[in-house]
């Protein structure tokens, strides 16, 4: 199988601090691909790099073999390749289909079809249409944010952290929507404080430590790898 | 006493109320929009205000007024749009008081060109034909420009509130002014809406010049900055960021100081009209410190 996102030493600094330090990995067409790690691991600044929103100081990162290193966050989502940020950061004054149609905001073909696929996965969003995004639960806010990802049409989703101040409960259905998703034909890249979750969800997973990648391996070579028990899994 | 409590006067009063209150909301309404979008005090919009005066002046000399006038707001909109780009967006990074202090420098900077240009000479407007035609309203003699302004601006409103909640651009201005990182995920260009935001303000800002000078037409370098600050007390009373509040509260202030302005002269009020206009502000911001329409006072994330 191909590599749709293909990393080379991807290093990305704020200011004089190195967020990621010479980075890489594949994500390979159609797999749910983790990176796992703890705060402070570069997990956000790298997919920050990737969708356009921070410059990378060094390193390349290609999408289908073309190098989209630099580019700005719009040429990256029309391409395919959307970013569903840490906090949801959903539209709080625009309606849960406005926040839908913005996702869409640069596709110029018909988007009802995508629009019935994301009431379809969320039939919450289809009840709340009308209601302003700030009202919703945080679950709730969660399912906007994926299904306004969704509206782009991406080839790729990233996600970071979708778990972020869940309950337990509301979690396992996000990741069953992540698994839905991907069964779908989206290839995924998913971050992940719950790294138990993620392992068992992803095909695929790298560890983080400090901004470079420690160790990597199937999702269930992770799970049963002792050093990472130790240290992400608490067993 | 007498001649107060007339019909004649107290309609004649308030109708030049309502219309300087019409051209002041449409200068409020720049303020707004860039306040919501950038958190931003422009204070270069009201002399950009006194700039479309000026061109108004030069452009209706060599051509036409209906000619002129889609001229003038072509160029204030350029104009508009330059400041952006060259005095904003290097800054957009920066903390929110070094935008501020480029926006009083560009301030500065067209009050001087006005006087280098004109010499400092105060310069009259052109009197417009439609505007300055009188009709009789209960016996008062009304320029039409008092009659014309409500319903100009009225319809103005009502498409530039179409143009925010129905149109995509205008639904990227919503996102954008609540948060500039995530509409770039949405693949929105920032950049685009916020000289979108500058083109409205600038183009609204003209009209409003056309229709104020046309009332008061003495033109000087410094003509925009008191229309400029009630505007902005405008927009600020009724709540900055929200468009319907600027236009309230820019009725308001006009209501109140040609009420003021008309009291006899024996009272000797009429030259507090602007000290009053300030106080009035005062009294609303400690009762309610967001104004009128204010969203809760939370910081951009």
């Amino acid at each position: 199988m191909s590599n749709i996102l293909e990393i080379r030493d991807l290093q990305v600094r704020y200011g004089g601090i190195e967020a990621v330090k010479g980075i890489s990995f594949d994500v390979p067409e159609g797999e749910i691909v983790t990176l796992i790690g703890a705060n402070g691991a570069g997990k956000s600044s790298t997919l920050r790099a990737i969708s356009g929103l921070v410059k990378p100081a060094s390193g390349s990162i290609s999408f289908k073999g073309e190098d989209i290193t630099g580019k700005d966050a719009n040429e990256i989502v029309s391409r395919g390749v959307i970013l569903v940020p840490e906090g949801r950061r959903i539209f709080p004054d625009l309606t849960v289909l406005e926040n839908l149609k913005i996702g869409a905001y640069l596709r110029k073909d018909d988007i009802t079809e995508d629009l019935n696929w994301v009431y379809d996965l969320f039939p919450r969003l289809k009840e709340r249409s009308w209601q302003a995004g700030g009202t919703l639960s945080g679950g709730e806010q969660q399912m906007l944010a994926v299904g306004r990802a969704l509206m782009s049409r991406p080839k790729v989703i990233m996600m970071d952290e979708p778990s972020l101040g869940l309950a337990p409960i509301i979690v396992k259905g996000i990741f069953d929507i992540i698994k839905e998703i991907n069964k779908q034909g989206v290839t995924v890249l998913l971050i992940e404080q719950n790294a138990n979750m993620a392992l068992k969800t992803a095909h695929h997973g790298y560890v983080l430590e400090t901004g470079r990648v420690t160790l990597t391996g199937t999702g269930e070579e992770l799970l049963s790898n002792e050093a990472v028990k130790a240290a992400y899994l608490g067993t | 006493m007498q001649q107060l409590l007339s019909l004649e006067y107290i309609v004649s009063i308030l109708l030049s109320g309502i219309s300087l209150g019409g051209q002041l909301a449409l200068i409020a309404i720049g303020y707004t929009m860039v306040y919501g979008i950038l958190r931003l005090i422009n204070f270069a919009h009201g002399d950009v205000f006194m700039v479309a005066g000026l061109v108004g002046i030069y452009v209706t000399a060599a051509v036409p007024v209906y000619i002129a006038i889609p001229i003038v707001i072509l160029i204030t909109v350029a104009l508009g749009f330059f400041i952006e780009r060259a005095a904003y967006k290097p800054l957009r990074s920066a903390p929110r008081m070094s935008v501020m202090i480029s926006a009083i420098g560009v301030s500065y900077l067209l009050q001087n060109t006005a006087t280098y240009v004109t010499g400092g000479q105060p310069m009259t407007y052109p009197t417009i034909q439609l505007l300055n035609k009188t009709v009789d309203i209960v016996g008062t003699p009304i320029k039409l420009v008092v009659l014309i302004t409500p319903v100009l601006v009225l319809i103005l409103i009502v498409l530039l509130t179409m143009l925010i909640n129905k149109t995509k651009i205008g639904m990227a201005m919503r996102a954008v002014s609540k948060d500039f990182e995530t509409s770039r995920l949405m693949g929105i260009k920032v950049n685009t809406v916020i000289s979108a935001t500058f083109v409205i303000g600038s183009a609204l800002a003209t009209v409003g010049s056309i229709l104020y000078f046309s009332t008061y037409p003495g033109i000087t370098p410094t003509a925009g900055a008191m229309p400029g600050l009630k505007a902005f007390v405008a927009a600020v009373f009724g709540g900055i960021g929200s468009i319907p509040g600027a236009v309230i509260g820019a009725f308001l202030i006009g209501i109140c100081e040609t009420i003021i302005k008309g009291l006899p002269s024996a009272w000797d009020v009429s030259v507090f009209s602007d000290a009053f206009t300030f106080a009035l502000l005062i009294v609303i911001l400690t009762c309610k410190p967001t104004g009128l329409f204010g969203e809760k006072a939370t910081d951009k994330v």
